[in-house]
């Protein structure tokens, strides 16, 4: 089992840890329902460094990044982040990433923890000529800042001024260590994610120095569990629950991302053809206001028979009330439907809402 | 961990304490530690009886769901109705205004068969 550069300090602040794609993990710190609700009024900090970071180089890195992924390279420039997904040919879902453009012949993918391995054969399964891949995972450190006091404590410690947009990075310094700063996340909230290479001892430094910053603004470390809850409320997908090889983007509601007029690309034959033939079932967005939790896994009945399965649950912690994303067959995926979720032989009455849940 | 001396425990990580024919019925800070916010307690409306080792509830936490088993035999006096708005005291008094459930019970040899505290601390390797 692997573990973050910051894990000592996991283990000094008491967070309880599990084993998460094979790494040992902070799953929460203190409770998640807290650390939730400190992301979305104040700010909190995640050690998210088991993701993968692979950096794809050479003259056509962009032709290799656009046979790939998805969503179109082409359209992105310097300094600018892209949310994509890589296709199998079926159109079945490798992983979902992020791509940043360094320069015109230097891309960096940030890929799923539990994907990594997968993604980085599937990729150099699939390389062109003058192409480098290299995973350099094991070197980056990465802490995701989030929530609407993020900027007011980035702001203090960094080099440079802050005016970066969303889905845009800069590279600053902040404890003397250089870092590539750009403002995405998954909470939904104004927030920053700090990629840095280094010791154990560097990863300290920042994240002391994002601490201490934070101080007047009660920052909280943040664990999965939190993390889990924070996406769900924005419903952003979280492979291996709500996509997967078996699903696909356009089921997914990634159609957004998927840019079937794209030249070519890895599964886009598969796309087209259930673009033609139509969807058969679709991932939609689940409210009730009856004391339950919806969980992964809990069947969708209406018309007296089972016609979906939840992919993620939880209980809102800002809404109160079950929220959950669950496949359901595209004649019962209409949104205001009433549906019943299934659990332990139950029918619990929930209905088809929109994305996010909670609006910010 | 707090494991108080005055309780039997079972090794579902729950806690009964005994007082005459009637006991009261929790899970262990242990339990609550694992279960993390618990965000409330689902048991049937129509319970009126408990049999030894059944299930006779689900408590819901944000992580997981996780069943409650009867330590004993009995008949439902009373269930805990502050949990319906704070399930939340689980977490902070899970020995104290945490309690679950109130039986009477009908079989009371049963409870020989309960850990100690010094047992069930030896169960959790402490």
């Amino acid at each position: 089992m692997k573990k973050t550069k910051l894990y000592s300090l996991h283990e000094k602040l008491n967070a309880k840890i599990v084993d998460f794609a094979g790494f040992k993990m902070p799953i929460h710190y203190s409770s998640i329902i807290k650390e939730h609700k400190a992301v979305r009024t104040s700010v909190g900090v995640f050690d998210v460094s088991h993701m993968g970071e692979i950096f794809v180089r050479g003259k056509n890195a962009l032709d290799f990044i656009q046979l790939i992924t998805v969503n179109d390279a082409s359209l992105l420039t310097d300094g600018r982040v892209q949310y994509s997904a890589m296709c199998y040919d079926d159109g079945g879902i490798v992983d979902d990433l992020l791509v940043y453009r360094l320069s015109e012949n230097e891309f960096m993918l940030v890929v799923n923890a539990s994907n990594k391995d997968k993604d980085f054969e599937w990729m150099n399964k699939n390389k062109i000529d003058d192409v480098e891949l290299i995973d350099e995972s094991d070197e980056y450190s990465l802490l995701a800042v989030q929530g609407p006091k993020s900027k007011s404590v980035i702001e203090k410690i960094c080099d440079n001024s802050l005016d970066i947009e969303y889905y845009h990075f800069t590279s600053t310094k902040i404890a003397g260590i250089e870092l590539l700063i750009s403002r995405t996340g998954y909470t939904g909230e104004l927030g920053y994610e700090l990629y840095f290479k280094g010791n154990e001892s560097d990863a300290r430094k920042v994240w002391n120095a994002v601490f201490e910053a934070g101080k007047e603004f009660e920052i909280q470390p943040v664990g999965l569990g939190a993390r889990d809850s924070l996406r769900l409320e924005m419903g952003f997908c979280l492979y291996g629950n709500d996509i997967d090889q078996t699903t696909n983007t356009l089921e997914a509601g990634l159609g957004w991302i998927t840019k079937l007029k794209k030249p070519s690309f890895l599964g886009k034959e598969a796309l087209l053809k259930i673009k033609e033939n139509g969807l058969r079932k679709k991932l939609v967005p689940i409210i009730s206001s009856e004391k339950i939790f919806p969980r992964n896994g809990y069947e969708i009945a209406a018309d007296g028979k089972i016609v979906g399965r939840l992919t993620s649950g939880t209980v809102s912690p800002i809404l109160d009330k079950a929220i959950a994303l669950g496949y359901i067959e595209i004649k019962f995926a209409n949104e205001g439907n009433q549906i019943s979720i299934l659990i332990r032989g139950k029918e619990i009455p929930a209905f088809i809402t929109k994305l996010p849940f909670i609006k910010n | 961990m707090n494991i108080p001396e005055n309780l039997k425990y079972t090794k579902d990580h729950e806690w009964i304490k005994v007082d005459g024919n009637t006991a009261l019925i929790g899970i262990t800070d242990f339990a609550q530690g694992e279960l993390g916010d618990i965000v409330f307690i689902d048991i049937s409306p129509d319970l009126s009886e408990l049999t030894i080792g059944e299930s006779f509830g689900t408590i819901e936490a944000v992580k997981t769901v996780s069943d409650l088993y009867a330590p004993v035999s009995g008949k439902l006096i009373e269930l805990n109705s502050k949990l319906t708005d704070e399930p939340q005291i689980i977490n902070t008094d899970p020995y104290g205004d945490g309690w679950i459930i109130k039986v009477e019970m009908t079989d009371s040899s049963q409870l020989g068969e309960l850990l100690d505290s010094a047992a069930y601390s030896n169960l959790l390797g402490q």
